[in-house]
């Protein structure tokens, strides 16, 4: 820090006017943003590309609806339970954290245990990063990359909150911290958001 | 630091948002138009990932002009589709399974 800053601590704020809890917030905030213009481009090259093709498969009649909208009702409880472990750790109930904490990890290896599988099955069947055997090989390059770094994500969140329940359970989190479960709380619920989109987008239409 | 705003009633953004999802995987086995199947699909996606966003991620109780940064990316999105659209046109688009247009008649 500067001298000046030193003398005259009013110069620099110590609250963001946008997010007055944090800058972490702030900060999160801004990652999400950066991050979902990736998703948004990736999500965009997938219509122009499927748009562009002439033998593109349907993906509903290709990819299993039944498992990834049960991947979606997943994906949303872990929402919830997200919200509820924040709402716990804000009353200073750490019991609750504790719990909604781990349902929320649950719900999110299970997502990953699924792609896992869904993966494995559409592999069988051919479908490759260069191969398709419904038609456009491009296909394949799109799915695999769009649900592959949606899963990376994730696997991320998935340690993310790890690390906060071992904390918890090493009574290192307190109600002092309701921030940073906030902040982690924001990047698991834009993990849903962006599934939400993928579901529709590559799945569904 | 204790929160300012009323917690929503999560569970109720919960049913709405299962709601919404039977809906969505419902439309696409309907006998409509490809063309209105998308826009409904488009719809209730952009529906359920207000929901989420406003009462999950708590939007709805932040400035405002959070509120604008975070829908950026979307008005960027919808730009870089309409950039990417003058080297689509003229490019035949049919999906697999759907109907092939009728062949023109040969001349004998």
């Amino acid at each position: 820090m500067s001298q000046v800053a030193v003398l005259h601590p009013q110069i620099e704020p110590a609250e963001s006017p946008l997010t007055p809890e944090s800058w972490g917030k702030l900060g999160m905030w801004i990652f999400l943003v950066g991050d979902a213009m990736s998703f948004g481009a990736l999500l965009a090259a997938y219509g122009a590309l499927r748009y562009g093709s002439a033998d593109w498969p349907h993906p509903s009649s290709v990819l299993g609806i039944g498992l990834t909208a049960f991947m979606t009702f997943l994906l949303i409880c872990s929402s919830v339970t997200m919200v509820l472990a924040l709402a716990g750790i804000q009353r200073g109930d750490m019991a609750t954290l504790r719990k909604f904490l781990a349902l929320t990890i649950l719900g999110g290896v299970s997502f990953l245990g699924m792609q896992a599988y869904e993966w494995t099955h559409l592999i069988r069947e051919g479908l490759a990063l260069s191969g398709n055997p419904w038609g456009a090989s491009l296909f394949g390059t799109t799915f695999f990359i769009i649900t592959g770094f949606h899963g990376a994500h994730v696997t991320g969140g998935v340690v993310y909150l790890s690390c906060y329940l071992l904390r918890s359970l090493g009574a290192r989190l307190n109600q002092g911290h309701a921030n940073q479960i906030e902040i982690a709380a924001l990047y698991w619920h834009f993990v849903d958001l962006v599934w939400i989109l993928v579901f529709t987008f590559v799945y569904l239409l | 630091m204790p929160q300012t705003h009323k917690q929503p009633n999560y569970i109720a953004i919960f049913w709405w948002l299962l709601g919404l999802t039977i809906i969505e995987v419902g439309v696409i086995f309907t006998p409509l138009a490809r063309v209105l199947i998308a826009i409904l699909l488009v719809g209730l996606a952009l529906s359920k990932a207000s929901l989420v966003a406003m009462y999950f991620m708590h939007l709805k109780f932040e400035i405002r002009t959070l509120g604008l940064i975070a829908v950026t990316p979307l008005l960027l999105c919808v730009l870089l589709v309409f950039a990417l659209l003058p080297d689509l046109s003229g490019t035949p688009h049919q999906t697999v399974g759907e109907a092939a247009p009728p062949a023109a008649p040969t001349s004998r």
